[in-house]
């Protein structure tokens, strides 16, 4: 019952911080503007609402809960509460990308960015699921995924050095902080359909996440179909991973941080995790774009930027109190 | 009558160092076999060959019957259940639902039925609910035999579940194994206490640097010749009035 009533929570959540952040916005509005933007949704409040606050607020709900259901399942799956969606070298991979599509002059044809990064992301998740597949031994996998991401930044860095403007480094700087800002309702449809699928590939991983509690070998003799299983967990969070990258540079905190906080009330099973880590990461980070644009600054803050902010002292006060539940 | 279990002329290299050399052992349904011998003899790596979970180099396993290899991997499961040595858990999960862990073919309620069942069978009915990172060493170790019970397998494989257990902990682990052989389960037990191993189990495989010593039953199995040989003691197995007894020194 109460898990039943801490996911009830999460969904009220969730549902109050995207109201919110649809309602409340820089340019101020009367009650009669909201009014008139219900009945009509072409006119200037309409506008306001429904084509830029709205997706925005839609966008970072789906992002910040691909990135806490892809942390529940890392961590999961490596048995390891430090787990984040970065520890696979997807992110770096899919930062790489980008990277590379801007520096080849590509920024301006819409979607570009996006698409390359999708792609580095997709290349590194095809590799980390063929190792997975080889070294079952969460360190291993570890490690390899360290690798990765170093191989990524490194040849991230490569291009900008190579590169020939010297605007592209400010730019690529500038993407990697995260934003979900000037997002419309296609784009959101462009991450939904690679989120949906690592999704359900994690939702189906989901038992052999909790038989992994009891290590590689008792789980190999379980009955459970465990190569598919485990290649679905890393595959679906890894495509989890890359869609929110792709879609909204690098975000901090939220995968690692999601699971933790969802743990004190649903548990420590893997697979009971991921739903309530999806809907906690998709509340913070409606909560976190909403404080990146109402936060009076010169230049808008990155939402990257926010979510490490208010993400890692929150952070370490949460692994404080739960340090206790996981040392054995 | 096809043994549950049939290994032969395993051999397995590990590091570049031959960890078997060519052991093996078959146990048929309702026989509780131990496998004994010093650290670093090949119990475990000959448990883990056997099943599947290591590379052999050579040699056959066959799980009743049907080679290793060829069974896919969730129908293994319908014919050994496993309790590694190895007894990390990785999150804190309720000991019910650790134990139901060893029943995924069933519905979820009835898997917690079986779990329930086979914790009250290791002595921790009232525990339920206690989270198996909250638990001694002791009580976790029994949460995870319970898990191995509720598999329900015909073939029962465990190494060293005494280890690290007060003696009435050890008494009750073996008992429980034996009641499991007993029910017609083929079972194997790697031990370390020879005098356990003697009391409880039909046969006894001694390993030595890879490779059989002595198979038979404790009173073929522990002479003194082996005692000295494989385990550098000097004593031999006394019969008492409550079974049998390893009384040994070291071999100056």
């Amino acid at each position: 019952m109460r898990r039943r009533t801490g996911l009830f929570l999460l969904i009220a959540l969730l549902l109050a911080a995207t109201v919110l952040a649809v309602l409340v916005g820089e340019t101020p509005l009367r009650a009669a503007d909201y009014l008139t933007a219900l009945a009509h949704p072409g006119s200037a409040p309409g506008e306001i609402l429904w084509t830029i606050r709205a997706p925005r607020a839609a966008m970072a709900a789906l992002v910040g809960g691909a990135l806490g259901l892809s942390g529940a399942a890392l961590q999961g799956l490596l048995r390891n509460p430090l787990a984040d969606p970065g520890v696979l070298g997807v992110s770096a991979s899919a930062g790489l990308g980008a990277g590379v599509a801007i520096a080849l002059g590509l920024a301006a044809i819409p979607g570009a960015i996006e698409l390359s990064a999708l792609a580095g992301a997709l290349v590194a998740g095809a590799l980390v699921v063929a190792l997975a597949a080889r070294f079952r031994e969460p360190e291993t996998l570890i490690l390899l995924g360290v690798s990765i991401s170093a191989f990524a930044g490194a040849l991230s860095s490569l291009v900008y050095n190579l590169s020939p403007s010297p605007v592209t480094t400010a730019e690529v700087l500038s993407w990697m902080l995260g934003s979900v800002a000037n997002r419309d309702w296609p784009d959101l449809v462009t991450t939904a359909i690679p989120a949906a699928i690592g999704a359900l590939l994690v939702a189906w991983s989901a038992r052999g996440l909790t038989m992994l509690t009891l290590g590689e070998e008792t789980a190999a003799l379980s009955g459970l179909p465990m190569a598919r299983l485990r290649a679905a967990a890393v595959g679906g969070a890894a495509l989890l991973a890359g869609a929110s990258v792709a879609a909204a540079g690098i975000i901090g905190f939220v995968g690692l941080a999601a699971p933790h906080l969802v743990r004190r009330f649903a548990g420590d099973d893997p697979g009971k995790t991921l739903l309530p880590s999806a809907l906690a990461g998709a509340g913070l980070l409606v909560l976190a774009d909403l404080a990146a644009r109402v936060i009076p600054t010169e230049q808008e803050l990155k939402l990257g930027v926010v979510t490490a902010l208010f993400g890692a002292p929150l952070f370490a006060l949460v692994a404080w109190r739960a340090a206790r539940s996981w040392r054995s | 009558m096809t043994a549950a279990w049939d290994l032969r002329e395993l051999v397995v290299r590990q590091g570049g160092r031959p960890a078997l050399r060519g052991a093996g052992l078959t146990v048929a349904a309702g026989e509780m076999v131990g496998v004994i011998g010093p650290n670093g003899s090949g119990k475990t790596t000959l448990l883990r060959a056997g099943l599947g979970l290591l590379r052999r180099d050579s040699g056959t396993a066959a799980l009743s019957g049907r080679p290793i290899d060829a069974i896919p991997e969730p129908d293994r499961a319908r014919l050994v259940g496993y309790l590694p040595q190895e007894r990390r858990v990785g999150w804190n999960l309720a000991s019910l639902d650790i134990a139901a862990l060893g029943a995924p073919d069933l519905s979820p309620a009835a898997a917690r039925e079986v779990a329930r069942t086979c914790l009250a069978r290791v002595g921790l009915a009232g525990f339920e609910g206690r989270g198996v990172l909250e638990m001694s060493g002791g009580e976790r170790a029994r949460v995870l035999l319970a898990r191995l019970l509720a598999t329900r397998a015909p073939l029962l494989v465990a190494d060293e579940p005494a280890a690290g257990l007060d003696p009435d902990a050890q008494l009750l682990t073996l008992e429980l194994l034996r009641a499991e052989a007993a029910r017609g389960a083929a079972v194997v037990v790697t031990l370390h206490d020879l005098t356990l191993a003697a009391r409880f189990c039909d046969r006894l495989v001694v390993l030595a640097k890879g490779q059989v010593a002595a198979d038979g039953p404790a009173a073929t199995a522990l002479t003194p010749a082996v005692l000295r040989t494989v385990f550098g003691l000097e004593g031999e197995l006394i019969q008492t009035p409550t079974g049998p007894v390893v009384s040994a020194r070291r071999a100056s």
